[in-house]
């Protein structure tokens, strides 16, 4: 890179047949620019200057020990619950896309109930499930064989209650995601991949759902975005998230709008988190689908930069 | 009398009510190179796909290398063969495509090397070598990294070609190779082709290139509407077609 104010040239600069044209001027941005400005100062200035609003109470909950132990429930409970779906979702989608009726119905019918319910309802069907299962086991049905059993209510704890609730539920949004994603693999992959003696399971896990990442990945982001506020649902059957936590504080120090602002700004900042994991995984994944990398975001800041800064220096 | 590599006889294949092939019979014997012509729609690619099972044929009996494709004889039954009995077969048999169905989030190294890892568990080192040497072969050495998206499409083809010898088939199968190829990237892969011929593969090959038939063929066949019209030497079917379907294609592609 070159200084600061330095104009970079062209190789081949100052050949005779080079063009030399005066750039267009583009004064109507710079009025929209100015606008913008204007009207953002006048915003940021009024919820700044508002006493009302008490940024100093923002500030003293932000890191609350309350607070943070509900932003560790909210992420845990995401990325739990959307590691169930995906993994549901895959089984769901290879199921629907077997020739054996047998086979695809059942995850039909699944992804059919599962969309077709509210999941609050769903959440609060699992928080209650022990009024009418109060026993619970796992074992071999009809023969009488029980590996564990307990009481549905300390098996079925909220946390449990809320996972099952997003995570089944999250299944069957996923299964049609990566039912997509697996279609949009082209055929002659899988005959090349089947001539050449793989197998099944091979085909998809090494040849098809590696292509159909491409795919699956910006919605799922799009679906884990989704979750993490979904998950504040969780706070109806009284898990202490992060919604729940700061209604226990406001619910006694009667400051909802401060502490709603800790809870958003939280949920913004867990968001942007993923909003750059999300970019770096469909940049994996895009590889060799074009010739050139894309940019990443900085190269991409860089060059706007510096785009900037060779008009300001014309 | 050496056993032939493939035998057909009377291979019959529908797609539901649409009768594709209609009594396919013909050998190939070991180390023989046999180019299949035909107009479009005569099922040139659907009798190709049956050879590795790709689709599993109706009536008569296909085998390859004296077995069976996808049955087991016992007695006087046939016995379907497990999916895992068939892919074993298929690893046997090379197939090159018209549009090359190269593995696209894979390099051309990876692409050679992933079936003799996964399938035939060769050692990761002793695979790479070895693709190394095939890209060579084909005269790519210096496309080792590129992604598939990155190369021409005689590039990819030769990959595709690259990718399937990898497995040290005995029978490569070959469906319009060049079919998709500028005409000044064709030369390329059929001189690949050609030296692979000359090390006496035995190969099925589906083109329309008459020079190259003429040239490397030992045998010619011309199929139509499902049935194979005329059999012979590349001289004898080219130069003095006897049936009149056969001068009517031969009119046209010449
Ligand atoms: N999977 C399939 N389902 C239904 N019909 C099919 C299928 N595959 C092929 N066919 C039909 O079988 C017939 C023969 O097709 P095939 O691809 O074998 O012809 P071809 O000789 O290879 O032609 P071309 O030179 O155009 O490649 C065509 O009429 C085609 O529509
Ligand atoms: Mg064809």
């Amino acid at each position: 890179m070159s200084g600061p104010g330095r104009i970079e040239t062209p190789p081949t600069a100052g050949r005779p047949d080079d063009i030399r044209a005066v750039p267009v001027r583009h004064r109507g941005r710079w009025v929209a620019v100015a606008l913008i400005l204007l009207f953002g100062a006048s915003l940021i200035h009024s919820v700044a200057t508002n006493k009302l609003l008490e940024w100093h109470v923002v500030g003293h909950f932000l890191f609350d020990p309350r607070i943070i132990d509900g932003v560790v429930l909210t992420l845990e409970l995401t990325v739990t619950a959307m590691a169930i779906g995906v993994i549901l979702g895959v089984a769901l989608a290879v199921m629907r896309l077997s020739p054996n009726p047998l086979v695809s119905g059942p995850s039909w019918l699944y992804i059919w109930f599962f969309r077709a319910t509210p999941v609050l309802v769903q959440l609060l069907f699992w928080y209650n499930i022990a009024a009418i299962y109060p026993r619970i086991s796992l074992g071999i049905p009809f023969v009488g064989v029980e590996f564990v059993h307990g009481s549905a209510n300390t098996v079925i704890t909220t946390y449990v209650a809320a996972l099952l609730g997003l995570g089944l539920n999250e299944g069957a949004y996923m299964a049609e995601i990566v039912r997509a994603g697996i279609i949009s693999v082209g055929e002659g992959q899988t005959d090349a991949a089947q001539s050449l003696g793989m197998s099944r399971l091979q085909i998809m896990r090494r040849i098809v759902l590696p292509q159909a990442m491409r795919v699956i990945i910006p919605p799922t982001g799009n679906e884990t975005i989704s979750m993490l506020k979904t998950s504040s649902l969780a706070s109806v059957i009284t898990l202490t998230e992060l919604l729940l936590a700061t209604e226990n504080i406001y619910s006694v120090n009667f400051k909802p709008i401060q502490l709603l602002i800790v809870a958003s700004i939280w949920y913004a900042a867990m968001t942007s988190v993923l909003y750059v994991g999300q970019y770096y995984l469909e940049r994996h994944y895009g590889r060799g689908s074009a010739r050139e990398m894309p940019a990443t975001p900085f190269q991409r800041i860089r060059r706007g930069l510096f785009s900037l800064r060779r008009e300001a220096t014309r | 009398m050496t056993e032939p590599m493939v035998r057909a006889e009377g291979v019959h294949k529908r797609f539901g009510r649409l009768e594709v092939l209609k009594g396919i019979t013909l050998t190939v014997l070991p180390g023989e190179v046999m180019v299949l012509l035909g107009p479009s729609g005569s099922g040139k690619s659907t009798f190709l796909r049956c050879i590795n099972h790709l689709e599993k044929i109706n009536s008569g009996r296909l085998s390859v290398d004296g077995e069976l494709v996808g049955y087991r004889e016992a007695g006087d039954k046939l016995y379907e063969l497990r999916e895992s009995e068939i892919a074993r077969k298929r690893a046997e048999i090379g197939m090159v495509f018209q549009h090359f169905n190269l593995f696209p989030h894979m390099t051309a190294l990876e692409n050679v090397m992933s079936a003799p890892i996964r399938v035939n568990k060769v050692p990761r080192e002793r695979a790479n070598a070895q693709a190394r040497a095939l890209l060579e072969r084909v005269g790519l050495p210096d496309k080792l990294a590129a992604y598939p998206a990155q190369l021409s499409g005689g590039q990819q083809q030769r990959v595709a070609i690259a990718r399937a010898l990898a497995m040290e088939p005995k029978l490569m199968l070959f469906d319009e190779p060049t079919s998709a190829l500028d005409p000044e990237l064709v030369g390329d892969v059929l001189q690949a082709m050609k030296q692979l011929a000359g090390e006496g593969m035995t190969m099925i090959v589906v083109t329309h290139e008459m020079g190259f038939a003429a040239e490397v063929a030992d045998t010619v066949v011309f199929m139509d509407d499902g049935m194979v019209v005329e059999t012979g030497s590349p001289d004898r079917v080219l130069g003095d077609p006897r049936h009149e379907r056969t001068r009517a294609f031969l009119s046209k592609v010449l």
